[in-house]
């Protein structure tokens, strides 16, 4: 079809021309969904390694609501985001509707329950191997699961880009609560989804080949990053 | 423990959105609460840059159905609305949640679908008859079907037409429940008849064999509106910048800009404002 060969030089000549307002769009893809990722790694890695070690009442149940909550559809925590951000709603008075903060907030709760299920699971098999060790030393919880983290850390990276692509990726909250503004709120996948509706069907796809390239271009970063410092830490 | 990490949270978040100047914090800029249509045929690219060598403000647009966009505009989430579905912009008036509702220009809507046209509509004036073809073949019409203010100019010429084609719906009325770039890409991939205003039909880059086949009649017209929220129901709107574009837009040179707004040659807008 002559779309894509269309969207591929289009794609093209927009990266080699660095055309400003895509450098734009990248840019705050980029720092909202890496934004929300940090956020949703502070709230999630901690919650991950407490379901991993700790035995409570009510533990299965917290298990299966982490769990599903990784299904949750983006549409939703939007509709959640925007109904608690717009300034009929409780938090209104915060005036973060259509500004990045509201994208990021919505991408962290999109992202934290990946980032803790994943977690959880993972550090779970590791404290099996720990756990004997942590007794006979008395090691307090705290310092079990820090320690459990960091021992973690390298596969815990993959549990992270897992949380970034589903960030980077998703258009529904986004859309919602940033409202797709220009210069202020506008990111790839909304750019991809007004060209889609202007029926710009080949800048719409170049745009999405361009994202495909950024979430590359990331998971090598970190697949060098990890493969850099595991040879320092084991040699 | 919570409490310390809600701060931390908090002040993660705010520092994020320091980064770049938050919309609401300066006076300075408005959001404008919008129909896909002046937004995808670029109108707004076109009129913002001349209001804001004008005044300073910058607009921010929310390009959304007419519907929504109301919506948005009662729960306060904007400072000025404009769509085009005079009735419900009137109700939104009188209910109190605009200070005004004016006149700003109109274009119209027209019937496009593929040229084997099997309703036969092909040359008609008469948007009304067009669709009881449409019915009475059977031929596939795809809706808005998103409470819009296209989707309800649909809804009124059916109803005009006495029948109702919801009663079809899923069989040859097919409801996409999307915007009106969304639904003319997915009339175009089934080949089915769409009603499209002629700004976004003119501005529209995938048109594929598609063609004008029903234009020219009354009933087709499309006025849109322009109102200023109400502060005293919202006391958060940018009253004094949200007058000073709703003024801007009605003044002489407002209107002016409308008319001067070309793509392809073709005018897509027609400034109507009753001179004030």
């Amino acid at each position: 079809m002559q779309d894509f060969a269309e969207s591929i030089r289009v794609a093209f000549h927009l990266v080699v021309s660095a055309d400003a307002d895509l450098l734009e769009i990248i840019g705050l893809s980029l720092r909202v969904s890496l934004s929300a990722l940090v956020v949703a790694c502070l709230i999630g890695l901690p919650l991950g390694a407490l379901l991993a070690i700790r035995r409570f009442p009510g533990r299965g149940v917290a298990l299966v609501v982490v769990n599903s909550l990784m299904g949750l559809p983006p549409v939703v925590v939007g509709l959640i985001a925007y109904l608690s951000l717009s300034r009929a709603g409780p938090l209104g008075w915060l005036e973060l509707l259509y500004t990045p903060t509201a994208m990021i907030i919505a991408q962290t709760v999109l992202v934290a329950p990946i980032v803790a299920a994943l977690s959880r699971q993972l550090l779970e098999d590791l404290h099996k191997e720990y756990a004997e060790q942590f007794r006979s030393l008395c090691v307090p919880q705290r310092t079990a699961i820090a320690a459990l983290i960091w021992d973690g850390r390298y596969s815990l990276l993959t549990v992270a880009l897992a949380g970034f692509g589903r960030a980077i990726a998703e258009v529904g909250a986004v859309i919602i609560v940033g409202g797709n503004i220009d210069h202020l709120t506008r990111v790839m996948t909304t750019a991809i989804a007004l060209e889609t509706s202007k029926g710009d069907l080949p800048l719409a796809l170049a745009l999405g080949m361009v994202l495909l390239v950024i979430a590359l271009v990331v998971n090598a970063l970190v697949m060098a990053l990890r493969t850099t410092a595991e040879r320092y830490a084991y040699a | 423990m919570k409490s310390s990490i809600l701060v931390l949270i908090t002040s993660l978040l705010v520092g994020g959105a320091g980064l770049t100047a938050p919309a609401r914090a300066d006076d300075a800029s408005i959001v404008v609460q919008s129909t896909t249509s002046t937004q995808n045929s670029g109108l707004y690219g076109y009129l913002l840059p001349l209001f804001k060598a004008d005044t300073g403000i910058t607009v921010h647009v929310v390009a959304v159905g007419t519907g929504q966009a109301i919506n948005n505009a009662r729960n306060c989430d904007g400072d000025v609305l404009l769509v085009h579905a005079k009735s419900a912009e009137q109700d939104f008036v009188s209910n109190g949640y605009g200070v005004a509702r004016f006149d700003l220009m109109y274009n119209d809507f027209v019937i496009v679908g593929p040229p084997a046209d099997p309703a036969g509509i092909g040359g008609g004036h008469n948007a009304v008859e067009a669709l009881k073809k449409i019915a009475g073949a059977k031929a596939l019409f795809a809706s808005r079907g998103d409470n819009s203010g296209t989707h309800k100019k649909e809804l009124a010429l059916w109803k005009e037409s006495g029948i109702d084609p919801t009663a079809a719906s899923g069989q040859w009325y097919r409801e996409t429940g999307s915007g009106m770039g969304a639904t003319l890409n997915a009339g175009i991939g089934m080949s089915a008849y769409v009603l499209t205003d002629r700004a976004t039909w003119i501005s529209f880059a995938n048109k594929g064999f598609f063609v004008i086949l029903v234009e020219g009649d009354k009933a087709l017209f499309n006025q849109y509106g322009v109102i200023l929220v109400n502060p005293e129901k919202c006391p958060t709107v940018r009253a004094a910048a949200g007058q000073r574009f709703v003024d801007w837009l009605l003044s002489a040179p407002g209107q002016r800009a409308i008319g001067e707004y070309r793509r392809g040659g073709k005018q897509l807008f027609f400034p109507n404002a009753a001179p004030r």
